[in-house]
Formats: structure tokens, sequence, C-alpha cells
């Protein structure tokens, strides 16, 4: 399934559309901007997120298979540990991978410390199907003696896991080629989801069918199990949405939230 | 059920679980997860002799008393590395610009440039660009090398860990310790580094404690104190390596005074605001092998360049002003009305007068300070240029106490106006802004204040 004549162009200046977005979602330290840097090349795009004073990169590369080609936008959200939405951070990337516009969103594990980037991997998997897992520093846990089951934990997490070295690029071209297999639907990806414990089960469900009988639209959303655990949290911009019944009408409003909100 | 309804009955859930239902989603998550690696993950015990030291390493300086240890050293190794090797470069540098001098001076007398003129474009210009490329080049060309090499060796990281516990003591929190590093090099790069502090309160404190730690343009000056006045008062001998070593160590003692008020106004700052004290994760990267090339690329495009740039983009109009001032003879009486209120601080009216002019940038306490003494109006001969040393001990009368105020003055003054605008822009608050402006100011007046009329005044 490797793929032989793939080809990632950086550096693309005249490109006259953009085929697929990419969103990178990580924790800090885990080889983000390197794999990002190594796809685009210096053909970057640095601004702030709406209202926060968190910078936004956004860069550009081509994806040659065989005859074809893809312009590819990636954008590299900011390096998080949850997206509970305690920082503004997260409270971007949240947003963003819950409401924004993009075709895939690459989480990048850190394999010398699965445990903390799986955390955030299944918090992601909660808001969108749209997931492929790039296995990082590979090279470094294998020095540490950490031997990692790729097969099986791909298995169990239903998500496929590519394995790279993110300094190198040794097997982002097949990360690309796998990501590019998801987006066009080759290959069916359905994480698997967070399995609260019974007790927990039983109050969701309870307040899942008020929540419904409220908002009758959402009973179809994909991720109202997400948003329902959101409530229970007490998060209040996903309260207040619901309450609004319209889930894009606060994403204005937090836009000019001042910056330190305490002063 | 309406909304509220909906909302009382998801509390009442809460109370039910003593508010332990955001932790009892979290746990269910942490366990889902362990399963999952149960059987997917093996960690056996490395071989690898590197992983093994890496252990040895890690312990030893996120141990408490190894960390400052550690921390100490490495400033004090750095700083005299700095110090012994910007001397030589300083050194060349003032002879190329001593001669080209000399150059400018013959061709302006041949091509007949009316003196004014002449003496506007060498004594105002030429002279104030000079001195700021001399004085500030050389120790930025070797500290940000050396400094931004321990950054990439990912060493930085680790002594913050060691620091976390002294700033929860004071209500800061542990990346304080990183924002102040990079305000060694810009105070202005520091406020905005705070970023990485999530907690309003924290970061507030971290954005107005930042001026406590020297930036890059205050540096030259401090090392030319240590250097020049303090050094020679412990060591009169003439071995170059101790007295740079002396001198490091003046310096580090600085930075620790820097940290000192930084922990004072952080636990005040704190004890004032009330806030939830914020949950963080402070991370250890891997040790990274330094890549040469970024370092150079980094340390010396990024930092050494854009600073000299700055400096020198701001040293040209501030030559020219004080020329101005010189020609006409208005410096003479701004620095006698300055005087009275110098020396109530162990200070005098050239130094006050040279801090108001290097308000946009700290980089033209030093030219403006030369150029005032020596009053360029007045041709002084280049042979008289001996030194830096000459022209504050002989036209300003320094000795190590003046010396030793206006090293405690450059710590603990004001942020710079790139700085001010920065902490403007990044709290959106006039009311902090002014705090973060005029809290360093009369800290700084209150110590001088302190140290020169009950201390220094019986020495």
């Amino acid at each position: 399934m490797d793929c032989q004549n793939c080809k990632i162009i950086k550096n693309i200046k005249n490109f006259t559309k953009i085929d697929y977005t990419i969103a990178l979602v990580g924790n800090p330290n885990v080889g983000k901007s390197t794999l990002f840097n190594f796809l685009t090349g210096m053909n970057v795009k640095v601004g702030n997120w709406p209202g926060k004073t968190v910078t936004k990169i956004e860069g550009f590369f081509e994806f040659k298979v065989n005859q074809e080609k893809f312009v590819f936008k990636i954008i590299d959200l900011p390096g998080v540990y949850s997206i509970f939405s305690f920082t503004p951070e997260e409270e971007i990337t949240r947003n963003f991978l819950f409401l924004g516009s993009y075709n895939i969103a690459i989480i990048i594990l850190d394999a010398t410390n699965l445990e903390k980037s799986l955390v955030l991997a299944f918090q992601v998997f909660e808001v969108t199907n749209k997931v492929i897992l790039a296995l990082n520093l590979v090279d470094e846990a294998k020095r540490k003696g950490i031997i990692i089951d790729v097969e099986k934990l791909q298995e169990k997490l239903k998500v496929p896991i590519i394995p790279i070295i993110a300094q190198t690029g040794y097997n982002v071209d097949n990360l690309i080629y796998k990501a590019l297999s998801i987006i066009k639907g080759e290959i069916k990806v359905n994480p698997n989801k967070y399995t609260p414990p019974p007790e927990l089960e039983k109050i969701i469900q309870d307040i899942q069918k008020e929540i419904t009988e409220y908002y009758p639209e959402i009973k179809n959303h994909p991720f109202l199990r997400w948003i329902i655990l959101r409530i229970l949290e007490g998060d209040k911009i996903i309260i207040e949405m619901i309450k609004n019944k319209n889930l894009k009408t606060v994403e204005e409003k937090i836009k000019n939230k001042p910056i330190l909100p305490i002063l | 059920m309406n909304f509220q309804e909906i909302l009382e009955k998801v509390e009442k859930y809460r109370i039910q679980y003593n508010n332990t239902l955001k932790d009892k989603i979290i746990e269910g998550m942490h366990q889902q997860i362990d399963e999952i690696l149960q059987d997917t993950i093996e960690y056996k015990q490395s071989n690898d002799i590197l992983t093994k030291i890496e252990n040895y390493i890690d312990y030893f300086i996120t141990s408490r008393i190894g960390g400052i240890f550690v921390l100490i050293s490495l400033l004090s190794l750095i700083l005299w590395i700095t110090i012994t090797g910007a001397n030589y470069i300083s050194e060349f540098l003032s002879n190329i610009f001593a001669s080209i001098e000399v150059f400018l001076r013959n061709s302006s007398n041949l091509l007949r440039i009316p003196p004014t003129i002449s003496s506007f474009l060498i004594d105002g210009i030429y002279k104030s660009l000079s001195m700021v490329v001399s004085v500030m080049l050389p120790p930025m060309a070797i500290f940000f090398p050396l400094f931004t090499f321990l950054e990439d060796l990912g060493l930085l990281p680790r002594i913050a860990l060691n620091m976390d516990k002294l700033f929860k003591m004071v209500g800061a929190h542990g990346n304080q310790a990183l924002t102040m590093m990079v305000g060694f090099g810009c105070n202005a790069a520091g406020v905005i580094s705070t970023r990485i502090i999530k907690s309003p309160k924290e970061r507030l404190i971290a954005i107005i404690t930042n001026n406590f730690m020297p930036c890059n343009g205050r540096w030259p000056l401090l090392i030319m104190i240590s250097t020049l006045f303090l050094a020679p008062l412990i060591s009169e001998s003439l071995n170059p390596f101790l007295g740079s070593l002396i001198a490091a160590l003046a310096l580090v003692a600085s930075v620790i005074i820097g940290l000192f008020f930084t922990l004072i106004v952080s636990l005040g700052i704190s004890k004032s605001l009330k806030s939830i004290p914020s949950f963080y994760i402070l991370e250890i990267p891997p040790y990274r092998k330094p890549n040469l090339l970024r370092i150079i690329y980094t340390s010396i495009i990024d930092r050494t360049v854009f600073v000299l740039m700055r400096a020198i983009y701001m040293a040209i109009p501030a030559g020219a002003f004080v020329w101005f001032l010189n020609y006409f003879n208005l410096s003479t009486p701004i620095i006698n009305f300055l005087t009275p209120f110098g020396k109530m601080f162990g200070l005098d009216g050239v130094i006050i007068l040279s801090y108001i002019i290097a308000l946009p940038a700290n980089e033209l306490v030093i030219p403006s300070l030369l150029m005032l003494y020596t009053n360029a109006k007045n041709f002084i001969d280049i042979e008289e240029f001996k030194s830096i040393y000459q022209i504050l001990s002989t036209y300003g009368n320094w000795d190590w106490k003046i010396a030793l105020s206006v090293m405690l003055f450059s710590i603990l003054h004001n942020p710079c106006t790139t700085t001010i605008l920065t902490i403007y822009k990044e709290t959106k608050s006039i009311k902090w802004t002014a705090i973060a402006t005029l809290l360093p100011l009369s800290i700084a007046f209150t110590v001088l204040f302190i140290l020169n009329n009950l201390i220094l005044k019986h020495l």
C-alpha cells in the first residue's frame, strides 16, 4: 500500500485553486511545526486567529500521485493538550475542528509519550471523523526502548496510523497519500469513540433527551454526544450555542472577547 | 422543558457528583486509553548509553541544588566568555572606527565642507553610530550564539522546571522563567512570549516583571560598568581573564537582583489580584543535537543583526538630537537643571538626560552619555578618545559608586517605549501599562535613594 509514485512539492507559488485543506493537530513539542515546515518549505502565511493573540500559520504544498496533482492548504493549529477550552489555544483548536472547514485533520502522536498524545486524539475523535494519525518520533522511541505495535493500535483506535519521522521527512509521503485516500472516501474512518462509565452514561442519556426536545434539529448531529458531555462539564460556549439553537452564532461573539478578561 | 430547566437539571447532577462530573469524564477517558495501551505498547530497559546519560543529567539538573548550581555556573560561564571575547573585538572595531574618523575629517577638510555640517555629520551622527556598533556588536555576537546553543540543546526548559517551585511560591507561573529568558534578548519579545502563560493573572505578572531582566540593549552597559568599574574594585591585577571573571560574576549578581525584584513584585501583584490559580503542565522536551547552522542563523541574523539595526536606526536621530543640544548650548542648562535631582539618587544630570534620550531604546544610553560628557561641539582630539573609561571617569567623575548606581538603575528602571507599546498591545489596558512603566521606575529611584543616602554615603 506504499505509494511508489508520490511526490511532495514544497514552496509552490503559482496555483489557481486549493484542492484540499489539512488541519494539523497535536500536543506542543511533538514535531507539529517540523512536519509543517517539511511539507510547506518556506511558503508560509503567518497571521493571528481572529480576535486572539494566538498565531495562525498556514502554508501550501502540492502532492503528485502518478499523473494527478493536488494542491493542499495546511493549517497549523495551536499545540494543545486537550480541547476542553480552558485557554485561547484550546478554544481555537476546538472551534476549528468542530466548526471550521477542512478535509482532514492529521493528529500527530508522540511515540515517546503516547498516552498524553492519545488523550488529545480521543478528544478530537469526538468532534470529527475526518482524521488520520501520524506517529512521530518513532526513532526516538525505539532508542528509548519503547516498542509500539502499530497494527494493533490501529485496530483498536479504528483510525489509520502512519509512523513518520518529521525531522527527516521519513514516510511523510505515505501519510499524505493515506490522507488523500480518506479525503476521497476510498477509506472509511470511524474512530473508536469515548465510552463513558455506565453511571455517567445514564446521565448523558437523560440530558440528551432533554436537549433534543428543546432543540430537535440537533438530533442528527454526528457529534451530539460530545455536545452533551460539554454541557455536563459546564462549557459556557457550547451551552450558549445550544441555548441560541445555533451552533455558529457564538463564533462571532467570541471573536471580540478582550484578551485579558479579568482586567 | 425550557433551557433554564435543563441547565438546572445538569446542575443537580453536578451537585450529586460533588462537582466532580468533569473529572469523571476525563478519568473515564484515561482509563480507556490505558486499556488500549496495555497490549499495544511495551517498555524495554533501554541499553542505549545516551538514554542512560540523559537520565543522569536530568536527575541532576532537575534537582533543586543541582539546578541552581548549573544555572548560575552556566550563566557565569557564558558571560565570562562574552566579556573576554568582546574586549578583543571591541578594541579591534574601535581602532577601525577611529581610522575611519580620521579619514572622514581629512576628507571633509579637503572638500571644504563647512565645519558646522562636518561636525554634525561626524560628531553627531558618525560617532553615535560607531559607538553603538563597537559597544553593542561584540557582546551580542558572542552572547547570542551561546544562548541560542543552550536553547537548542533543550537545557532552558529544564531550568524553567527548576524555577517552577520558586515562582509558584510567589503566585506566578513556572513558564515565567522562560519568558524572562526571552527578556534577556529583548523585553518587548519577552512580553509577547508571555502568551505561553494562559491564566490572565499569572500572565499579567509575567508582563509587568519582564522588565527586570536586562535586555540586550542594557547588557553592553552592564558589561561595560562591571568590566571598567566593578571588577577593578576587587582585583587590580592586570590578568584580563580574572578581571572578566569578576565582571561576569558582577553581572550574574545583577541578574539575581533583577530576579529578586521580579519575585517581590510578583508576590505583590498576586496578592492584590484575586483569581483562581491555573492548572498547567510544564514539559521537558528531549535533548536535541544542536543544529549549528540554525544556531548561527537565529543568533546572528534573527537576533544580533536585528537588534543592531534597530540600535542604528535609533542612534542616528538620537545622535543628531544630542549634537543639536550641544551645538546650541542647550545641553548644559538641561543637565544643570537635572543635576540636583540626579544627585539625590547617586546619579547626575547627564545620566538622567541620557536615560530620557534613551527612552525609545536602551541601546542609546552609552552613546548619549559619552556625547553629553564630551560635549561633542567642542572638538575633542581623537587622541583623547582613548577609552570610554577615561571619558566617564574624567569628564563624568564616575567612580564605582556612580557606576553601581547606574547599573542598578539600568536593571530596575522603566521599560523602553517599544516594550511599553507592546505591553499596551498585549494587555489592552492603560492602567496596567502605566503600572508596568511607573512601578519599576519608582522602585529604581527608591532603591537608589536608600542605597546612596543610607549606605554608600558612609563608605
